[in-house]
């Protein structure tokens, strides 16, 4: 539905995007993730024909955002980041002249409204001016403007920002019912936020695409290397030992306090050393109090990538 | 086309709550109403509306009035971020222009329409000619047209009102004013170049009552020019 290729965009001599390339299915939630300022906004922007990239090509619905600029925007429904709004319209209003500007009729306007309506939640402020909306309400008049035309693509740059705890779950859930009839691109730096709502993910840090898969991909490449937690009771000496013997285990960092020493162990890639350190302290007799593995989450993962990121430009 | 006038019908309820559009109305009304009671509306006076409009008091006032209107055309959609959501919907530049163009040009036609009592204190009171009243508010209109023309076209360049407003005032300043003064430093055809070039001429004409087609022509196209201008200013940033 949506396809990228080679896309560059320069601001003068600034490199704000770098010959990224990817593809969004029909039907897929794709995230797309990424710290401040790497180049997510600009990505969209392009994509929704609002700004032109230096070089590279990008389609949607098969029809390019450069040249065939007025068919692309029919096809999509596009939610900027700050959600921009006529202070001094009333909601109700401001539907009306989008829905005109799609070149929806009287009729179709009204009824495209209590659709979008009845989505967003915004019966009790439909007659409101927007100008007194709070940002939360104010994102999901935005939402509404962009479902209004129920368009192939629905494209929201970091729809939830700025909305109080409860405003952004009811924003997810209403992100993943529009995902059973939209093809949605959204851009995000929560990664929890990501995890939970995408069938797929584009991790983007200056300007470059770093990773791209599912969440669940994404998340066993870094837990390849996981590491495992455990907390007994034993001279610090014998036990650092005693469990850099044991065979997988690659590194042991101890901690001691009150008598207790936690473990940090590292094992090599596909080793379960639990059953060794657990046997090592039975026999021992080192108490044990604790031992659980540290899944790693895409927010390793996203701190991990980003940090590289940083010390590469920073070698540069 | 559809377009353009639903942008245009937006415009004017954006006026309905901009207190910069009730301060100019206020103001010009007000105005008027004094430069009518000084000028025009006394015993023995010409039945038509000349003394208010003739010399520089009108287009002066004019020209600062609708650059205040003009300058928030397109900056004030640039800084609130709505020209995001308005270029990313199926619309074209050139519907925008017109748009808008023709949303403040209503509001305008709706100020005039206010002096239209002084009109019609004059015909009760005297022999007032039609046809001349006719022409009087011809040449404003297209003296308001082609100021608002230039106000647009400034305002698609910033994001910043005011500056917009002060460009706009500055240009017009110059090709009324300013081009009217050289040309009475000059003879022959370095007097005529900038006679022509004054938009003041060619307002002063038509308020004499000369309705020749080189003075509507003159407006025409010069608002046409600038109209385009803003079009192509507001497209430039699809391939910048």
């Amino acid at each position: 539905m949506i396809s990228v290729k080679n896309l560059t965009k320069r601001y003068g001599p600034v490199l704000a995007v770098s010959d990224i390339s990817f593809e969004v299915q029909a039907g897929q939630i794709v995230g797309f993730l990424g710290p401040n300022g790497a180049g997510k906004s600009t990505t969209i922007r392009i994509l929704t024909c609002y700004q032109p990239a230096t070089s590279g090509q990008a389609t949607i619905a098969g029809f390019d955002v450069f040249t065939q600029s007025v068919q692309v925007r029919r096809q999509i429904g596009y939610l900027p980041e700050s959600a921009p709004l006529y202070p001094e319209m009333r909601v109700r209003e401001y539907l009306h002249f989008r829905g005109k500007l799609h070149g929806l009729d009287r009729a179709a306007r009204d009824a495209a409204i209590a659709r979008v309506t009845d989505r967003c939640w915004l019966g009790e402020f439909i007659n409101r001016p927007i100008g007194q909306l709070s940002k939360g309400m104010r994102q999901r008049v935005g939402l509404a403007d962009a479902m209004l035309h129920n368009p192939k693509v629905l494209i929201l740059d970091e729809p939830t920002i700025g909305l109080d705890p409860t405003q952004i779950q009811e924003q997810r859930k209403l992100i993943t019912e529009l995902g059973k009839s939209h093809t949605i691109l959204f851009s995000s730096h929560t990664l929890s936020e990501v995890e939970r709502l995408c069938s797929h993910v584009i991790v983007i840090a200056s300007g470059r695409i770093l990773a791209s898969g599912t969440p669940e991909k994404l998340r066993q490449s870094v837990s390849a290397g996981s590491r495992l937690i455990a907390e007994m009771k034993g001279p610090a000496e014998e036990i650092r030992r005693g469990v850099t013997a044991i065979a997988g285990v690659k590194k042991v960092d101890l901690d001691g306090r009150d008598g207790w020493q936690r473990l940090s162990i590292e094992a090599g890639d596909g080793q379960d050393v639990r059953e060794p350190i657990f046997a090592l302290s039975a026999a021992r007799g080192w108490t044990m109090r604790e031992m659980r593995r540290e899944v790693a989450s895409l927010e390793d993962f996203f701190v991990k990538i980003t940090a590289e990121q940083r010390a590469q430009s920073a070698k540069r | 086309m559809r377009n353009a006038v639903a942008i245009m019908q937006r415009e004017l309820i954006a006026y309905f709550f901009s207190p910069i559009a009730y301060v100019v109305l206020v103001l010009f009304l007000g105005l008027c109403g004094y430069l009518f009671t000084e000028f025009v509306f006394k015993p023995g006076g010409e039945a038509s509306l000349r003394g208010l409009l003739d010399g520089w008091t009108m287009p002066i006032m004019l020209l600062f009035f609708l650059s205040l209107l003009g300058m928030r055309l397109l900056s004030e959609e640039f800084r609130n971020g709505t020209m995001e959501t308005l270029l990313t919907a199926p619309v074209t530049e050139v519907e925008i222009i017109l748009g808008k163009f023709l949303g403040v040009g209503a509001f305008y036609l709706a100020m005039l329409a206010g002096t239209l009592a002084y009109a019609a204190l004059v015909a009760v009171f005297g022999d007032l000619d039609v046809m001349l009243l006719a022409c009087h508010y011809l040449a404003l209109v297209l003296l308001g047209g082609l100021y608002l023309s230039v106000g647009l076209f400034f305002s698609a360049w910033t994001r910043n009102q005011l500056v917009a407003g002060l460009l706009a005032i500055v240009f017009l300043l110059v090709f009324s004013v300013l081009s009217q003064l050289v040309a009475n430093q000059f003879e022959g055809w370095v007097r005529a170049v900038f006679q022509h070039l004054s938009i003041v001429t060619h307002y002063s004409e038509m308020i004499r009552g000369r309705l020749a087609l080189d003075h509507v022509l003159y407006f025409v196209t010069t608002t046409a020019f600038f109209l385009f201008a803003a079009t192509k200013v507001l497209e430039s940033r699809r391939w910048r």
